[in-house]
């Protein structure tokens, strides 16, 4: 019995725990913005850079602001691909044909800073996938 | 099949050019009315941004473009009196980027007419530039037309001075959406010069000014500015027909304000988003405007060109020779008041490649 009330006990407290850390605070917040904001910077200076390349052009040189590049449409069929990719496979084309440069794997820290930056500057369009 | 397609269309867009201008393609006509048959022809070459990465080595792709367009010109059927060029020779001013241009641009069988960019310009303040290719400011007379020619390019004393190096300074002048740029300015030595230099001529002569910038605002984020555009067009009012120039925009883009029609030349290069596409600051874009198709980035000529010209009765055409997409032909309606685009500037005759988002 007194096993079993240690056992409760446990398993309350284990829950309150569990209740506990669901929760985030401002701070957290503010914490996470901040890791988000810098690889959104982070992307912005490898967007104006000619590093992803070898030509020395960058993708703003086509995409001042990140525009005409619509992330809010992905995943959308490609004509040129043949099927429906996303945008990480058209952030990588560009590299490798305007930029010639090496293409970038999908969990390349580069290349989500890329699609950050792309995106938040799109923040706030209606989600459009497949459209043209 | 795409082939076939391609000439098709590229046949149909022919005749339609031909057909609205009466002439056959390649052929641009000035005339002023009946009294006076003095024509001419002549073209425009724009912002061929050749980049030199190193050595003799400089990035294929904007090579091709303007060799593209020097060919073409060459091949003429009536030749034109004299080839413009627009701005934004080089990338970055260097002088291995501007002797580069001037070798393909030697290829021309015409004489040439050079409006300086900022690319050519912020390296060294034009010294290169007024050395080895044209003067930055000048005006000619034409058989009955005035040109001039601006260098709408410079900007603020305060912002050229602040940089550490004159590489560090034409960096920054080079991106498009820098939050750390400076607004373009004819600025006071020019204007005056203008004003003497209009003060000779006729208000009944046709005027033609060219810019590198537009000599109207657009969006001040990008430098589809010139920040003293109202001062500029104030001097240009009282003339019966006057036709704005200019390059840096790298897209399709036409307006009116009062008597004066503005009309933006392709780029050999690259094509830019209309700023309405930037969805985080406004814009105003002219209304006017029929948007170019959205370029297809897998071909990298689309939405890139030059333009053939023609002034009827002291008004522009424009006949835009686009390399992937139709022909365009922009024209002044006396009805209307203001260009119009001969094919789609009806809402209903628009189509869906037109929309920019």
């Amino acid at each position: 019995m007194k096993n079993l009330i240690l056992f409760i006990t446990i398993l309350a407290l284990g829950c309150t725990c569990a209740a506990v850390a669901d929760e985030f605070t401002k701070e957290d917040l503010k914490k996470w913005q901040a890791e988000y904001m810098a690889a959104v910077k982070e992307g912005e200076k490898l967007f104006h850079s000619s590093s992803l390349g070898k030509n020395k052009v960058s993708c703003d040189m086509c995409h001042p602001n990140g525009s005409n590049t619509h992330p809010e449409t992905y995943p959308k069929f490609q004509k040129q691909i043949g099927k429906v990719v996303g945008l990480r496979d058209m952030i990588n084309w560009c590299i490798q044909n305007p930029l010639e440069g090496d293409i970038l794997k999908a969990d390349d820290p580069r290349m989500i800073a890329l699609e950050a930056y792309i995106t938040h500057e799109r923040r706030g369009t209606p989600l459009a996938p497949g459209k043209h | 099949m795409k082939k076939n397609i391609n000439r098709r269309r590229f046949l149909k867009g022919s005749l339609a050019a031909a057909a609205a201008a009466s002439l056959p393609l390649g052929l641009v006509e000035v005339s002023w009315g009946k009294q006076d048959h003095r024509n001419f022809t002549f073209a425009y070459i724009s912002d061929s941004h050749l980049t030199h990465i190193r050595g003799s080595e400089f990035v294929r792709n904007f090579d091709k473009g303007l060799k593209k367009a020097v060919m073409e010109c060459n091949f003429m059927s009536i030749k034109p009196d004299f080839v413009v060029f627009g701005g934004d020779l080089a990338q970055l001013g260097k002088r291995e980027e501007i002797d580069h241009g001037l070798e393909i641009m030697s290829r021309l069988r015409y004489p040439v007419k050079w409006v300086v960019g900022e690319h050519d310009f912020y390296l060294d303040m034009g010294e290169y530039w007024e050395k080895k290719v044209s003067p930055l400011y000048y005006s000619f007379d034409h058989k009955g037309v005035h040109f001039v020619v601006l260098n709408s390019i410079l900007t603020y004393d305060e912002w050229i001075n602040k940089w550490a190096s004159p590489e560090e300074r034409m960096q920054n002048m080079a991106r498009l959406d820098n939050p750390n740029g400076s607004p373009f300015m004819v600025k006071k030595e020019q204007i005056e010069w203008l004003k003497k230099d209009l003060s000779r001529i006729s208000k009944k002569t046709p005027v033609v000014v060219m810019s590198h910038s537009p000599l109207y605002k657009i969006f001040k984020p990008w430098n589809f500015w010139t920040e003293d555009a109202e001062e500029v067009q104030a001097i240009l009012a009282p003339f019966e027909k006057v036709n704005v120039l200019h390059g840096h925009v790298h897209q399709i883009l036409y307006n009116q304000i009062g008597n004066i029609s503005f009309q933006a030349m392709m780029s050999t290069a690259w094509p830019w988003p209309y700023p309405v596409s930037y969805k985080q600051k406004p814009n105003e874009v002219p209304k006017l405007t029929v948007f170019m198709n959205r370029a297809d980035p897998f071909k990298e000529r689309d939405a890139t060109g030059w333009s053939i010209l023609n002034l009827e009765d002291g008004r522009v055409t424009n006949h835009l020779k686009l390399w992937e997409n139709k022909d365009r032909i922009l024209r002044y309606d006396e009805a209307k008041g203001h260009l119009v685009d001969t094919e789609y500037q009806e809402p209903s005759k628009r189509i869906p490649p037109q929309e920019h988002y």
